[in-house]
């Protein structure tokens, strides 16, 4: 086996890191102009010259080593632990070259940790634009290293980026700045005390926890008695670090950096003066929300259409081409409409990833958060909270990672905690589905009508996580060190390859990982739906037969008669029965009850439960829509979709807490799990709620 | 009394003089945030709340409570 070598990415948010992960492992992780888009470390191989195979680590973008956000600590929690199975055997400090002062403090940080390090200063596409220029042998005799200059987009100085990889034994691990020179006779001190350990190291160590938790002290070796300072005087010191290093920072660059500062300016200034507008600013943000949701409804409704279409037909010829039988039923009953009910969401759900990605990649999502902030904060959010709920409009997992960049822990749980009310792509399909059946075709001021209910309830998902944050807000006695610090990022042109792919990637992850609980879950719906206990079930059409004796039936009406008689009593029909009086006060069935319990796994299988238990009750080809629409309501009468039961469902479905997925990432999370163990109860309770006043107060 | 980046008006500039140790987030002071560094204020949602700042390169949003904790120097 080849020896193989490892290599940590780290560097400022947004600078690139990912970028050159993909560029050098050939995997495509998410990119995206905000900072703050990769929260976990990410691994891949990348190939070397000599044969040698290297195990590259892309990490979430820190500022310096003093964490002060979770994403953050990930970093140093590495670079402290020599035992740690990712050590890096050699660190890559990527930086932006626009931003190249402040990236050097985290480069020569890690260089005092006598790691050896390589710089990389990436997007070089953009220096003669910005009239920079860089005389590279110089900086690495200052930086006593090697530099690269990289561009990740026009995969420029990869090549180079290995080659150094590969020899990286030869570089100097010489510190930049002496640490001792911040307080010699504490340093002298902590030398005699631990004469194996890198300086800065123990430096760094002792520091941690002024700003931020638990570094393992005991992985270095420092007793808890080894008496430090007092935590203000540690500020100081870390301050006077600081200024040291930007000392050391100022004087490499003058000598081999300049920067032509008329070339600079430009697109930024120009699109900040209105994007950041206090009136235009908002004007253009809520229009692009407009415009998002608008896009979602009507454009993506032809490919939907086809796709509804295509899987019954697909349905049909299943049964009549292969052989009649369980097999064949379990296919073109069970299987096929339950997958339908996934796939036909697809369109939407890539028309939503595709804006996010754009918003990201562009550099607006900062602009969001600036004018955001404020509003936010009176309801206990912060600006940040933002882009959570913002991408919680795709899915609430990553919109709950997306927290993690937020530095106040109250701000950050209490985003957590109402990130799920937002709509997630899973609820689409069932708001589709309704509003299609009880919402009618019309224009409204010449807004589609079905369209602006859509565009309410996205408003209700957010106005509800707005309004719990603030009764958490009130609630919770959290004691919070509230700061808020964010970039703004120079604006960029989407690179539409890192879009597609982005969305790609998204909607796949979306589909496989809902198409098998689906698959799972119609299959099992359908056994229990096409077989039941005991006399009526197994004698259904005797029954039926003498119930009918009087009045002559054709054929196919009886059929369909037996059909259902048996589907009431099958092993589904029995249960879906015994949780009817809970869901009939909100107007539903007990095939709805089902499918609300079995989407408690996850929203999206609704419609397939659904479409599992109708088409097994039923012989046509129809399309899920219409199977719906013909349904009536055996308590009341009348045909089961109104106005009122469709209310009432949508309602339940906005608020209640029905996905699996979301509460394990809460968990993850928040290190506990009272959180989501609150969060489904008290969210199912207002679904609850608010369905059953929405039923009785429309019906 | 002492001005402060809170006291800027879109466009102007300032040279940073001061701030209190305790209160500045180090986060800050790493981005560039140091005493004899150009600041200067590029935009101001409502209320001047955030504050959206040049600083010594680096654009950055702070909360005008901390803005106000930053003593500068206008310059005209
Ligand atoms: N012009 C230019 N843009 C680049 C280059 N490399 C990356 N970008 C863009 O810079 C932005 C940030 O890239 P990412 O790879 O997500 O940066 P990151 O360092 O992983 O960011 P975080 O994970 O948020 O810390 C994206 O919009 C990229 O398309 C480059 O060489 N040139
Ligand atoms: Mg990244």
């Amino acid at each position: 086996m080849s020896k193989q070598l490892n290599v940590a990415l780290i560097g400022n948010p947004n600078t690139g890191k990912t970028s050159v992960f993909n560029q050098l492992t050939g995997l495509n992780q998410q990119v995206g102009n905000y900072p703050g888009i990769t929260v976990e470390k990410k691994e891949g191989i990348c190939k070397l010259p000599k044969n040698i195979k290297a195990h590259i680590l892309d990490l979430p973008g820190t500022y310096s080593l003093n964490a002060s956000s979770l994403d953050e600590n990930v970093v140093i929690e590495l670079l402290l632990n020599k035992n740690d199975k990712d050590y890096p055997d050699v660190a890559v400090v990527v930086s932006d070259v626009e931003n190249l002062k402040r990236n050097l403090l985290l480069f020569t940080q890690i260089k005092d940790l006598e790691i050896p390090t390589i710089l990389v200063v990436n997007m070089a596409d953009r220096m003669e634009r910005k009239g920079i220029s860089i005389d590279v042998p110089a900086l690495e005799k200052e930086l006593k290293t090697k530099v690269v200059l990289v561009s990740a987009r026009k995969r420029i100085g990869i090549e180079e980026l290995k080659e150094h990889i590969v020899n990286y034994r030869h570089l100097s691990t010489e510190p930049c700045l002496n640490a001792s020179s911040m307080d010699p006779e504490y340093f002298n001190r902590l030398r005699n005390a631990f004469p194996n350990q890198s300086l800065y190291k123990l430096w760094l160590v002792i520091t941690q926890d002024v700003n931020f938790g638990n570094v393992n002290r005991n992985s270095i070796g420092i007793k808890e008695d080894f008496i430090t300072k007092d935590d203000s005087t540690l500020k100081r010191l870390q301050q006077k670090e600081t200024i040291l290093r930007y000392q050391f920072i100022n004087g490499a660059l003058k000598k081999t950096m300049s920067v032509d500062v008329n070339a600079a300016k430009g697109l930024r200034a120009g699109l900040d003066r209105i994007l950041t507008h206090r009136i235009w600013g908002y004007v253009i943000f809520f229009s692009i929300l407009l415009l998002i949701f608008q896009a979602i409804y009507d454009w993506s409704s032809y490919p939907m259409d086809f796709i509804d279409e295509s899987f019954a037909r697909l349905s049909e010829l299943t049964r009549s081409v292969l052989p009649a039988g369980p097999f064949t039923n379990l296919i073109s009953e069970g299987v096929i409409p339950g997958l339908g009910g996934v796939v036909i969401f697809i369109p939407q759900i890539a028309f939503l990833f595709l804006f996010i990605s754009i918003l990201e990649e562009s550099g607006y999502m900062s602009r969001a958060v600036f004018l955001m902030d404020r509003t936010m904060r009176r309801f206990g959010l912060s600006g940040k909270s933002v882009v959570p709920l913002v991408s919680g409009t795709a899915c609430a997992i990553p919109a709950v990672m997306a927290a993690r960049n937020i530095e106040d822990w109250k701000e950050r749980l209490i985003t957590i905690l109402v990130v799920p009310f937002t709509t997630c792509s899973a609820r689409l399909p069932v708001y589709l589905i309704i509003i299609a059946l009880v919402i009618p075709e019309e224009s409204f001021m010449g807004f589609n009508l079905q369209g602006l209910t859509l565009m309410l309830l996205y408003m209700l998902g957010f106005g509800m996580a707005i309004f719990s944050a603030w009764v958490l807000h009130k609630i919770l006695k959290i004691k919070s060190r509230s700061y808020f610090v964010i970039e703004m990022p120079n604006y960029k042109l989407p690179m539409f390859k890192n879009v597609g792919i982005n969305v790609v990637e998204k909607t796949k992850a979306f589909v496989l990982g809902a198409g098998k609980i689906i698959l799972a879950i119609s299959i099992i719906l359908w056994v229990l739906a096409s077989y039941g206990p005991g006399e009526n079930f197994n004698n259904a059409r005797e029954i039926v037969e003498a119930n009918y004796s009087e009045t002559f039936l054709p054929e196919e009406e009886l059929d369909e008669l037996v059909a259902s008689y048996k589907l009431q009593h099958s092993y589904i029909g029995n249960i879906g029965k015994a949780i009817e009086p809970a869901v009939a006060p909100l107007g539903y069935d007990w095939k709805i009850g089902i499918a609300l319990i079995s989407s408690f796994a996850a929203r999206e299988v609704f419609v397939g439960t659904l479409a599992t238990i109708y088409s097994v009750g039923s012989d046509e080809e129809e399309t899920i829509k219409s199977r719906m629409a013909s349904e009536t309501n055996h308590i009341l009468g009348g045909p089961l979709f109104t106005l009122a039961s469709g209310v009432s469902l949508l309602l339940f479905y906005a608020f209640a807490m029905q996905c699996m997925s979301t509460l394990a990432i809460v968990k993850k999370e928040t290190n506990t799990w009272k959180w989501p163990v609150l969060q489904l109860i008290i969210m199912t309770a207002i679904a609850y709620l608010a369905a059953l006043l929405a039923f009785q107060f429309l019906r | 009394m002492s001005k402060t980046i809170a006291d800027l008006k879109r466009g102007q500039r300032g040279i940073i003089k001061s701030f209190s140790a305790e209160t500045i987030p180090l986060k800050l002071l790493e981005m560039g945030c140091l005493p004899g560094n150009e600041v200067e204020l590029v935009q101001s949602a409502p209320f001047r709340d955030p504050l959206y700042v040049n600083i010594n390169g680096s654009h950055l949003a702070i909360r005008n409570e901390t803005a106000r904790q930053i003593e500068i120097e206008i310059l005209t």
